[in-house]
């Protein structure tokens, strides 16, 4: 099958996902829910604003300092795992276990520890993103075929480029699926903070929508932060996808 | 046990030890944490004294009613999608991206259109556990070898009967990894709507206990969440273990 | 041929040491053998004897549990000494790089020059016949190729003692024999010691100038066979009458051996017990 005709595939489908939006928003009435024109109308005029400035600024900061905590210790704590054979064998099953819990069950605790704050937002966010990155992490290097081990002894490099030429370069394609998904399930975390208990964000923003009723703002910020997230998520796959080609 | 699974259970006994130290010897201040005997008894009283039967019933009825939906649905769908192919490469972007978006911002937008109601509710845990069995439906399919497809015309069998009594159980590990996921998924979207806003339900006790300072509450039903989030999540685990071994396989 | 002594193995024992309630495995020895130089020595046996043991052990990726083992004079310990390639039963090639860096990764972490690496990762790949693949990775090349990817990666560090470890394990027969003249070539050529172990008996049979025959395990030489062939041989002669006697001989030495392997009891062999 052509790339061109997949592209025109998937431009088919975006075309039946708009008209559904559309029909939808007939049946229910467009209080409840805007059509597609009225949406990207409101979107127009919602976007420069300064109140969405701040609020996306917001989140953003947030989402940022959260991931580099949850890469971070996601990283660290993956590579140890991984390398150390008995910590991963105790750790992976609480890492797993952890991952299915639902976590805004702790939200309250990191509220009453941090408050009402950005640090809050960044912990909660952290929590949800280091676990897909440590366990992909500890994979990734557990997965390390051993001759590649061997031929680095044969071929008698130091430790250091035994880690930097080889054990690096291994790993990447996997440790990079593990900072996607870290991306992805961060920045719920982080919205999902937003929306339970926050004064700013664009969390924060669409229940403060939903509460005064203005629906078409809801359902833009929801737009917005759809793209947001599909956009970074397809960029990181690309990445992903160009370096698995050689693997 | 192995030698791993002591050590595992030493750690996670001298962690809840510790916050259990800390919170006695006022490490940690009570209005932030209480010690985790305190949780527990607390919740074993509330449970007794039946207070919680109504959210109880509420919460995991959603849940099981989402993952049914989503499981049901998610393998029909699966199995018209993996028939044709060329909806399933059209589809393909969509599945891969799927998962990144974060499902829950149109949460609210679901509450103006249905009210605040169950349906909302239901439909944002099988909006977010459906997917999951599709792609578990799509892979355990594909995976189904060509092989015994032939070996069922040799036996000169019917289609339904090849269909239910080969191709069934060559998928079915996929499948049940389907519906672990699919549990997992609905449990967890369930709880944070709960959580944002619903009638009832346990993440709306939580959420409450938490606007009211009830902190003893709040630690009894966060303890009671969790420990059926794990139980279940672990009950599922263990069964996909037990079938894999007995096929010589490992469980994903 | 008798050049001087090369390696050798004195009284060398490998035994594993029993993890998580496991048994130590005795895998090998004692081995009492000398490898002389630029002489081709293969080893055969069956599954499991410990013939890979064997090689590791004189590639000083592993440590004898009894014995010395000695390298151009000098004892292995515990790491690879300078002048001793290896090339894997596993692909070895990484995947990231391209065969041409692939082939240049040892000579870059040794510093060499530039002009210098060039020119000789040039002369490997021509002489491993994959000039035309220089820019293509192992991932889009077959197993037999990347095989070649691996060898020549290990033949630009000009080697003096070259150990290969099944290296032909994955590929069907014919291509087997077309690698064995490749081998043989690479040997003439560069006039190292090569030690080469493979279960199949008519591979060691062919290219070997001494066949060692290693029993089960714990694998030790139940015969070391002179082959007599001239240096310049290749694949023809599975034609000559003697190679069948050298293969023939392997065999009777190797069946029981093989038995073993299997876990049945020594059987005699069908055509005495049909009498």
């Amino acid at each position: 099958m052509s790339a061109t005709r997949r592209a025109l595939d998937t431009i088919i489908i975006i075309i039946a996902i708009v008209l559904l939006w559309q029909g939808l928003a007939h049946w229910v009435g467009e209080t409840a829910l805007p059509g597609p024109a009225p949406t990207f109308v409101y979107l127009a005029h919602f976007v420069p604003t300064t109140r969405f400035a701040e609020n996306a600024a917001a989140t953003a900061i947030a989402f940022a300092l959260a991931l580099l905590l949850a890469y971070g210790l996601g990283l660290a704590i993956g590579v140890w795992m991984g390398a150390q054979r008995l910590s991963g064998e105790v750790g992976e099953p609480i890492l797993i276990t952890l991952y299915s819990l639902p976590k805004i069950t702790l939200y309250p605790v990191i509220l009453l520890i941090f408050g009402l704050t950005l640090s809050g937002k960044v912990v909660f966010g952290a929590i949800h993103g280091v676990l897909p990155v440590a366990l992909l992490t500890m994979a990734a290097i557990r997965n390390i075929p051993m001759v590649y081990l061997k031929a680095a002894r044969t071929l008698r490099l130091s430790p250091w480029q035994t880690i930097w030429n080889v054990l690096l370069p291994a790993t990447i394609p996997e440790v990079l699926a593990g900072l996607r998904i870290g991306f992805t399930v961060t920045l719920l975390g982080v919205l999902l903070a937003e929306m339970f208990a926050s004064k700013d964000g664009l969390g924060f923003l669409i229940i403060n929508a939903m509460t005064l009723l203005q629906t078409k703002e809801m359902i833009s910020i929801a737009v917005v932060l759809f793209a947001f997230a599909a956009v970074a998520n397809a960029i990181l796959l690309w990445i992903e996808h160009r370096l698995h080609r050689r693997v | 046990m192995t030698r791993a699974g002591w050590i595992r259970l030493l750690v996670i006994v001298a962690m809840i030890g510790a916050v259990e130290l800390a919170c006695r010897l006022n490490f940690i201040d009570h209005r932030v944490l209480i010690p985790p005997s305190k949780m527990a008894t607390a919740l074993v009283a509330m449970l007794a004294s039946g207070q919680l039967n109504d959210d109880i019933v509420r919460t995991l009825g959603v849940i099981t009613i989402a993952t049914t939906l989503s499981v049901v649905f998610g393998f029909a769908l699966g199995l018209v999608i993996h028939a044709l192919p060329r909806l399933r490469a059209a589809l393909d972007p969509f599945f891969a991206t799927y998962y990144a978006v974060p499902v829950f911002i149109f949460y609210p937008v679901m509450i103006a259109i249905f009210g605040l109601s169950l349906i909302p509710i239901v439909l944002m845990g099988v909006a977010t556990a459906i997917v999951a069995m599709i792609i578990a439906t799509l892979n355990g399919l594909d995976r189904i070898p060509r092989v015994l497809t032939k070996v069922a015309r040799v036996h000169r069998m019917g289609r339904l009967a090849t269909a239910l009594q080969l191709q069934l159980p060559a998928a079915a590990p996929h499948l049940f990894t389907g519906v672990k996921l699919s549990v997992s998924y609905a449990f967890i979207a369930v709880i944070a709507a709960e959580f944002i806003l619903a009638p009832a339900g346990l993440g709306r006790a939580i959420a409450n206990a938490y606007a009211d300072f009830d902190n003893r509450r709040m630690y009894a039903l966060m303890l009671f969440v969790l420990v059926i989030a794990t139980v279940v999540n672990a009950g599922l685990h263990a069964l996909d273990l037990r079938w894999a071994k007995r096929r010589g396989t490992r469980p994903s | 041929m008798r050049g001087d002594v090369h390696a050798q193995f004195a009284g060398v024992t490998r035994v594993y040491p029993g993890a998580g309630g496991h048994t130590p495995v005795h895998a090998l020895g004692p081995i009492d053998v000398a490898l002389h130089k630029g002489e081709f020595f293969a080893v055969v046996g069956p599954s499991g004897c410990g013939k890979s043991t064997f090689l590791e052990v004189l590639a000083g990726l592993q440590q004898p549990t009894a014995g010395t083992v000695t390298f151009e004079g000098h004892a292995v310990v515990g790491e690879v000494p300078d002048g001793v390639g290896v090339v894997f039963q596993e692909d070895a090639s990484f995947p990231w790089l391209t065969v041409w860096d692939n082939v240049a990764f040892g000579l870059r972490r040794r510093g060499t020059a530039p002009s210098e690496v060039r020119r000789q990762v040039d002369d490997a790949l021509a002489f491993m016949g994959l000039r035309n693949f220089a820019k293509a990775y192992p991932s889009q090349l077959s197993g037999g190729m990347r095989q070649r990817v691996c060898i020549a990666r290990t033949l630009v560090l000009q080697p003096r003692l070259i150990l290969l470890d099944e290296p032909f394990g994955a590929l069907d027969a014919q291509t087997r024999l077309l690698m064995g003249d490749e081998v043989l070539r690479l040997w003439r050529t560069t006039g190292a010691t090569v030690l080469l172990i493979t279960h199949a008996l008519d591979e060691a049979a062919m290219l070997a100038d001494r066949v060692g025959a290693m029993s089960a395990r714990p694998g030790r030489f139940i015969e070391i066979i002179e082959t007599g062939w001239p240096r310049e041989r290749d694949s023809t002669i599975v034609a000559e009458p003697t190679f069948g006697e050298i293969t023939g001989r392997l065999w009777e030495r190797l069946r029981g051996e093989s038995l073993k392997a299997l876990g049945h009891a020594d059987l005699p062999p069908a055509a005495l017990a049909a009498e």
